[in-house]
């Protein structure tokens, strides 16, 4: 393998502690091509510890006498130390793991690699195809059609193969209005409420530039969103950036909307932080919870200045100001800001969590976020490259998918029965979209992760997360389902910081852990009561 | 009543307190002699005791009417609009008497009337017992005596009658050290902690200075740095104001919370306690806890650590006695720090609401270990200052019996307990209590703002489904299944035993074994009947887009199309 020349040492001894509550593990240290191994020796249970390097954000080494020690920084925002003997073995140790975790080649990644057991190559690829959705939109409403338009990807290189457009408008008038949308983002259907008729759309800017170039086609494809709509119907297109954001974007090509040439549709503008602020914003917030030493103040401080909370207000909002405006106004909704790959995406994807019951089932969550982050675009390759510890500048890192976790945490805090998946689910999708021995959230877009094969050469996260053993940890035990809108406060005094993310790296587990541990009890228990009841009503003689 | 001009008023306008765009309710209000009443159009029904109310505010004559603020002890806020100015008048000038009574006997206890005879009002008195509490916790015994020094109040008036005190300290002692101590409140006895290597006790005293270390052989001291009831009052009046702030931001929630100072002073709370518990259980150290009079911080500090050091306090009665002993007993001033009456401002202080925050805190960390939950806290907190029952009137025991409320008014705990059920915490484990002692973790992260005191009564800020219901609902139905099992199980024993007699036929033999295939099929429709526990807690209260601000950008959607419209807060332009 060619990552033999990246692997200094064969082993070392050492010993790893894992954080504040776990205890510490003494073994032998290996280092293969993906992955940092320790073995206890054979009488020890566990009997193996792994980490994928994939997951290593940063490596520090320090040595002292004839030992040394590594701490490692993961992606998960987990804080790992090791104590190794031998001087040599941590320097050489260190240095394979720093060559090891920065391989940026998608194809000789381990999801390449990895065969688990019970799994079998392409089984779940096709558990979520999006074009399953489309499908069904499209036999309901006689408004919509599925496009082939994008097949070989020619059209919006960051869309799926199969879209879905007005029915009114042909392939032709597509590749227009591709032309006039920052990456070919023409508007797509995004989301269809069925109680009101409205459709949610996303797009790309249109590209008016400084001259305010116009374009008939894409006005006629939103003209045709109006009219496949109920009579009348309105359209608001929310805007991701600040008023002055967009008319700066001109400047480069980029813009908005001209208001006379999309008659019935209205702008509505609600800036949300994205790219490297967001970035940082996430950093900033991680190394707060860092410090067990700080005073209250001082803490409090931190939390405010690093304003994650804030973005996870304004985005949970303006997630349901587009809801609302299906719900409530029965008006379309197109929501785009400059690519339309990040924080469209976050609101597009929310707005359906509010309002569809389907999308907060299992399944249905697995749905969306294969249909609504994966499929559609969200460049995870480069948004996740690294995480919050990494020293290296960042160049297109952003924690926009963490920000939509941490939306839909907010609202399984205030919906606690209404999310079919627990917190558990929403841990797993942050590793596995920073490192995972999966393919789901390789690539950023589906025309790579077609020239690297990733349908048939990797196993899917979805297929992973059906495994019986998984279940306790990913779903949420007081699930009922609620076929109501959910409508959560964003109120500052609503929000709390996702702690067992946050914190984890630093803070024992929160004893709600147990108490949850607690409650799953408590509803097994009923589940078995019940269930033995009939034994003894059925043994109970009749008169 | 003498104060009541006007009774009732109608056409009065209810603003929804954190709406930007002056939502309201139209209902009628009404003044009884002990609540204001105001019923809307859909005979919701908000009530409000006269006694919590903090503050009234007529604020200035707009179009509509006369806006009236209300701010109350229990921390909710009501605004009004009085279609006419007169009529508001009247209702102001009524609550500020109302709400500021110059004499005990007007308080509320000494009406209130919940149909109860005599005898059952004294039992409901002599639930909690302290002279039982301290033989639980082992005294008197061979260190520490029952003294009859303070029998007639005659050496401090802010104790109790009963105090225990070691063996070895002789009256003379007693009276010397009571001289020596603020308002003679010598060091007494608050709790005896019984561990297997070694007895060690938190005792309490009165400060004003403090002792000179030469002077006591075999001590160490702790400063632990909690502020003064005037710092905590105006902390808490910091935290209000910037809460209670309309269209607030994450930013100012975050730096107001900041600079109020609030959990800051929760922490230090906390830490002093768990310094005390620490103490004692690790270091088998007896602790001397005082400030300067020995019953505000002393009180927080001595009750908080009992609470970590004994799982009795953490049980639903046990947290009464802990109240009764080191509150109400040994002279925390209710009546001062809640104004009951209207007296001194500056005597007003959040302290027992800081501690009952400090519990909300354990139970946050510790969501197992204590029998009660948050809904315990909140209805303590609200009657603390509600003067329905006569626990918390007065400032010390000497006043109390003055009062003779035992026999003028009722208790509280009684009915607390009688309402049990809702206060039950169904994650409760007293098995894993048995290690006894809590050690919270006082790192910054772990204090957060309670939502549920603070604002109780904003509905729309609080989670829209309640976990703690249904758990507690999944938990009665487990227990009432399993009682039915038990007595079918004893019916089938019955009839078995019958059955040897040789009545039972062959044929209802074999239907019990669980391989029936009748069985089966009941087993299957009862899966599916399992789901819907109960209808009315799963609806999901106050969701809808209308009761959030978010809902307010909306309302722009309708109206005629302006060139450019800016909203509120500078945040949300929106271009046409």
């Amino acid at each position: 393998m060619e990552f033999a020349e990246l692997i200094r040492t064969g082993q070392a001894q050492a010993e790893l502690l894992r954080g504040p509550e776990e205890p510490p593990l003494r073994g032998t240290l290996c280092i293969t091509g993906h992955h940092l191994l320790l073995s206890p020796g054979p009488q020890a249970t566990p009997d193996l510890w792994l980490l994928l390097l994939r997951n290593v954000d940063s490596i520090e080494k320090r040595v002292a006498g004839d030992s040394g020690t590594i701490t490692l920084r993961c992606k998960d925002l987990r804080v790992l130390q090791l104590d190794i003997e031998g001087v040599e073995a941590t320097l050489d140790i260190a240095r394979s793991i720093e060559a090891l975790s920065s391989l940026e080649s998608v194809i000789t990644s381990f999801p390449f690699f990895y065969r688990p057991k019970g799994l079998r190559l392409g089984d779940a690829w096709h558990f979520h195809p999006p074009e399953c959705y489309y499908k069904r939109v499209a036999r309901e409403t006689n408004a919509w059609r599925l496009s082939e338009a994008n097949e070989d990807f020619s059209l919006c290189p960051s869309y799926p193969r199969a879209v879905i457009v007005p029915r009114a408008v042909d392939d032709s008038a597509l590749a227009r209005s591709a032309r006039f949308r920052q990456g070919g983002r023409f508007p797509v259907l995004s989301y269809y409420h069925a109680p009101s008729g409205t459709v949610l759309l996303r797009a790309g800017q249109p590209l008016t530039g400084p001259q305010k170039r116009r374009c008939s086609e894409d006005e006629e494809l939103l003209r045709a969103v109006l009219a496949g709509a109920r009579p009348g119907a309105r359209g608001f297109i929310v805007d991701t950036r600040s008023p002055q954001a967009a008319k700066q974007a001109r400047m480069s090509g980029g813009g908005t909307e001209p208001k006379a040439a999309y008659p019935g549709w209205k702008r509505l503008h609600r800036p949300l932080e994205r790219g490297r602020p967001l970035q940082e914003s996430f950093v900033r917030l991680v190394e707060a919870c860092g410090d067990l030493e700080q005073s209250m103040d001082r803490w409090l401080n931190r939390l405010e200045s690093c304003r994650w909370l804030s973005h996870v207000k304004e985005t949970l909002s303006t997630a349901c100001l587009a809801a609302q405006s299906m719900e409530q106004e029965g008006a379309c909704v197109l929501v785009h800001g400059a690519e339309g790959t990040d924080s469209t995406l976050l609101i597009t994807s929310l707005a359906q969590l509010i309002l569809d019951p389907l999308s907060r089932t299992m399944a249905g969550f697995q749905e969306l976020i294969e249909r609504e982050w994966v499929q559609a675009g969200h460049p995870f390759q480069l948004r996740c490259a690294h995480s919050a510890f990494s020293h290296a500048r960042p160049k297109h890192e952003a924690p926009t998918f963490l920000l939509f976790l941490d939306c839909v945490w907010q609202l399984g805090r205030q919906f606690p029965l209404s999310l079919e998946f627990g917190e558990g689910m929403l841990l797993a999708l942050f590793e596995h979209a920073y490192a995972s021995p999966f393919g789901t959230f390789l690539c950023n877009n589906e025309k790579e992760r077609c020239l690297c094969e990733v349908r048939t050469r990797t196993h899917s996260l979805w297929s992973g997360l059906r495994q019986p053993k998984e279940q306790r940890k990913l779903r949420n035990p007081l699930y009922v389902p609620n076929p109501l809108a959910i409508w959560p406060s964003a109120e500052p005094q609503s929000l709390r910081l996702w702690q067992g993310l946050f914190l984890r790296g630093t803070h024992p587990p929160e004893p709600s852990e147990v108490a949850w541990e607690k409650v799953w009890q408590i509803v097994t228990d009923q589940e078995k009561t019940e269930g033995s009841q009939p034994t003894d009503s059925a043994s109970e003689p009749g008169p | 009543m003498e104060h009541i001009r006007t009774t009732k008023v109608e056409q009065v306008k209810l603003l929804d307190r954190f709406s930007t765009s002056n939502k309201s309710l139209t209902g009628t209000l009404y003044l009884t002699a002990t609540h204001l009443l105001f019923i809307d159009a859909h005979q919701k029904e908000t009530w409000i005791l006269h006694h919590h109310i903090a503050s009234v505010e007529k604020l200035a004559l707009t179009t509509s009417g006369c806006p009236l603020v209300i701010q109350c002890k229990n921390f909710r806020t009501v605004h009004f609009i009085v279609p006419r100015e007169r009529d508001c008048h009247d209702i102001y000038n009524s609550l500020l008497q109302l709400s500021k009574q110059a004499k005990y006997e007007d308080l509320y206890a000494f009406s209130y009337n919940p149909k109860q005879n005599d005898a059952e009002r004294l039992r409901g008195w002599e639930l909690i017992d302290l002279a039982e509490e301290y033989k639980r916790m082992g005294v008197p015994n061979s260190n520490w005596q029952l003294s009859d020094a303070n029998r007639d109040y005659k050496i401090c008036e802010t104790y109790p009658r009963e105090l225990y005190v070691p063996r070895i300290a002789s009256k003379p002692i007693i009276v010397g050290s009571s001289k020596f101590r603020s308002k003679g409140r010598f060091p007494v006895l608050s709790y005896y902690h019984q561990s297997k290597e070694l007895n060690a006790m938190a005792n309490r005293a009165a400060g004003k200075g403090y002792e000179n270390e030469d002077n006591y052989s075999n001590i160490r001291f702790q400063f632990v740095g909690i502020e003064n009831i005037h710092v905590m009052r105006s902390s808490l009046q910091k935290l209000l104001e910037v809460n209670g702030t309309k269209g607030l931001s994450v930013n100012d929630f975050y730096s107001g919370l900041e600079s109020s100072g609030w959990l800051r002073h929760i922490k230090a709370v906390m830490d002093a306690a768990i310094f005390l518990a620490k103490a004692i259980a690790v270091e088998s150290a007896s602790v001397l806890v005082h400030c300067s009079d020995g019953w505000d911080r002393t009180s927080q500090v001595c009750s908080l650590g009992s609470l970590l050091l004994d799982p009795y306090y953490r049980t639903i009665r046990g947290f009464m006695v802990l109240i009764e002993k080191d509150w109400i007993s040994f002279g925390h001033k209710f009546s001062e720090r809640c104004g009951h009456l209207d007296g001194d401002p500056k005597e007003v202080s959040p302290v027992f609401t800081q501690f009952l925050e400090c519990v909300w805190h354990l139970t946050e960390q510790f969501p197992q270990a204590f029998e009660f939950n948050e809904a315990f806290l909140l209805q303590i907190h609200e009657h603390i200052h509600s003067c329905q029952f006569g626990n918390f009137i007065g400032n010390c025991q000497k006043e109390r019996e003055e009062l003779k409320l035992k026999e003028k008014t009722y208790s509280l705990w009684p009915f607390l307990l009688g309402d049990q059920k809702k206060y039950l915490n169904p994650l409760y484990s007293s098995q894993s209590q048995k290690s006894a002692v809590l050690e919270p973790n006082t790192v910054s992260f772990n204090f957060k703002f309670w939502r549920n005191m603070y604002h109780q009564f904003d509905r729309t800020l609080h989670p829209r489904q309640s976990v703690f219901n249904i758990i507690m609902n999944l938990n009665e139905q487990n227990k009432q299944l399993e009682k039915d099992i038990k007595d079918l199980e004893s019916q089938i024993k019955q009839r078995k035993n019958k059955q040897t007699d040789g009545i039972l036929s062959k044929e209802l033999l074999n239907s019990v074994r669980p391989e029936s295939p009748a069985l089966k099929a009941t087993l299957s429709l009862k899966e599916q009947a399992l789901l819907p526990v109960n209808d009315v807690l799963r609806t999901i209260e106050g969701s809808s887009p209308a009761d959030n601000r978010y809902s307010e950008y909306a309302d722009e959607f309708s109206k005629a199309e302006p060139a450019v419209v800016s909203l509120e807060y500078g945040v949300a332009r929106m271009t046409c």
